[in-house]
């Protein structure tokens, strides 16, 4: 899957989580913009990892700061997996 | 998860107070110093302040100036005030002083020590226990320790800060999964590039809402799958399984469990904490973990009363049974006046009664504070799904007539704060 796969797979993922409808951009962070507590990034996270068949640790949830980062990181995961 | 009272068990990152020069290093903890007054200004009895005058028996005590019955001290099988316990304390700190002044490695090995550990092989009959100052400890310097760069820690999300802690100070790569979720656990541990160490950390009891781990199938999974198991037996040892050995025990996969993590805080009823494990190399922890070495031991009486408490623990097969009653006619009583719990049956010697919201759970605390009972008062963000709790923990040294006399306090109470 491209980059642009990963995006779009992610946005629709983000959905149920976007409680209050942020527009996600590249820069949009989960603690700040999306106001997610811990609970909601383990539910987030698991189910990325479900649909991408990866593992994010939580040592690399730590750099993962907003959305852009995430979708580098999860292109490079399905690299190397 | 448990004791933390404005902070989850899992580490948080606190925000900064921006590049001031002169920035107070303590700005960051304004909100919460904050929240505290307004909680305080409301004329609600600080949660956390409490003090205990006198402490009469393992269930009895006198609190800010009240005669209180005790149900929030995870004391589950009284044994702070029995005769024997008592007396072997005395009698080591007449012997051999107040305190050894120094770690296990060095000066700080006596033979209580060795006695205690053996008191432990033969309680969970295995061939290594080490005992640790504390159970934050045998936690934080066992999980640490084991699990290296490149290994991989495979836990669930409702850990204890003591686990979540042992985490962050090793170099493993750190994977949670939903709470007892055991397909969400597989899924992950099938994820682990292969050839990479695995350890999968459990609790027999989570402390919280006092339900049990599903271990037997959870310690099969990660079995199959190649890990090395740990299990913390904190909340459940002395008590559930026929020996009192824990929940693993109880489920029949003693023989599988890697490594079991335990306290003398809660029903041996003093303080420290341990880890048991056959593994034949057991004893090289000694050697290499942090948390072990570089602290002073427990002091002679501690070891002494927890080793004289421990043994009598492997023959209270009638404590047990009271105190599994105790459990059920509490939790049937408080279901039957209409209260929520975090259970639907009784799974261990917490009962946890879930509040509305914050400010009608603190209410609901102070209103038995006043009748005379002590509870746990548990709050978001260290209870899971941010719920708030009254958490209860019994005794075996609660009797009947007790276990009835705190259900009429808490339909007083409850009708009073209008919570049934």
């Amino acid at each position: 899957m491209d980059r642009a796969a990963v995006d779009t797979k992610i946005r629709s993922l983000i959905e149920p989580f976007n409680k209050k409808g942020v527009t996600i951009e590249d820069s949009t962070t989960f603690a700040n913009d999306l106001e997610f507590d811990s609970l909601t990034v383990m539910d987030f996270v698991a189910a990325i990892e479900d649909e991408f068949d990866i593992i994010i640790s939580m040592n690399q949830q730590a750099e993962i700061e907003n959305y852009g980062l995430l979708v580098d990181a999860v292109v490079k995961l399905q690299d190397d997996a | 998860m448990s004791e933390g009272i404005s902070q989850p068990d899992q580490p948080q990152s606190v925000g900064n107070a921006g590049h001031d020069a002169n920035a107070d290093l303590f700005s960051k903890f304004d909100p919460l110093i904050q929240q505290r007054e307004q909680l305080l200004a409301a004329g609600i009895e600080d949660p956390f302040s409490l003090v205990m005058e006198k402490v009469i028996s393992p269930t009895r005590a006198v609190c800010n100036g009240r005669d209180t019955i005790l149900l929030g001290t995870y004391n589950y099988m009284g044994m702070t005030f029995d005769p024997d316990v008592v007396e072997a304390g005395k009698k080591a700190l007449s012997d051999f002083g107040t305190g050894t002044t120094g770690s296990r490695v060095l000066n700080g090995t006596y033979q209580g020590h060795k006695e205690c550990e053996d008191a432990l092989k033969e309680f969970y009959g295995m061939d290594h226990a080490m005992v640790f100052s504390t159970g934050y400890q045998a936690n934080l310097g066992i999980i640490s320790t084991i699990a290296g760069k490149g290994d991989y820690v495979v836990l669930d999300i409702d850990s204890h800060a003591s686990i979540w802690d042992g985490c962050a100070m090793g170099k493993a790569e750190i994977v949670p999964f939903k709470h007892n979720d055991i397909e969400a656990m597989e899924k992950r541990l099938k994820r682990i590039p292969e050839g990479a160490g695995k350890l999968v950390v459990l609790e027999g009891v989570y402390s919280m809402l006092g339900d049990v781990a599903p271990l037997k199938e959870m310690v099969r999974v990660a079995k199959e799958n190649g890990a090395m198991v740990l299990v913390d037996e904190a909340h459940s040892m002395g008590f559930i399984g026929e020996n009192g050995r824990g929940v693993a025990e109880e489920q029949g996969v003693m023989d599988d469990v890697d490594f079991v993590i335990g306290t003398f805080s809660k029903s041996v009823g003093t303080v420290g904490g341990f880890c048991v494990s056959n593994h034949p190399k057991f004893e090289i922890m000694r050697l290499v973990c942090r948390p072990y070495v570089f602290t002073a031991s427990l002091p002679p009486s501690v070891v002494a009363t927890a080793a004289v408490s421990i043994r009598k623990l492997m023959h209270a097969a009638d404590k047990r049974a009271h105190l599994w009653e105790n459990s059920r006619t509490l939790h049937g009583g408080l279901k039957a006046l209409g209260f929520e719990l975090g259970t639907e049956t009784p799974q261990s010697a917490i009962i946890a009664v879930i509040m509305p919201d914050l400010e009608r759970g603190a209410m609901m605390w102070e209103a038995l504070l006043k009748e005379g009972l002590y509870v746990n008062l548990a709050r978001p963000p260290a209870t899971p799904a941010n719920m708030t709790l009254l958490r209860c923990s019994l005794c075996a040294e609660h009797s009947e007539e007790e276990v009835q006399t705190i259900l009429g306090m808490f339909e007083r109470a409850g009708k009073t704060v209008g919570i049934i």
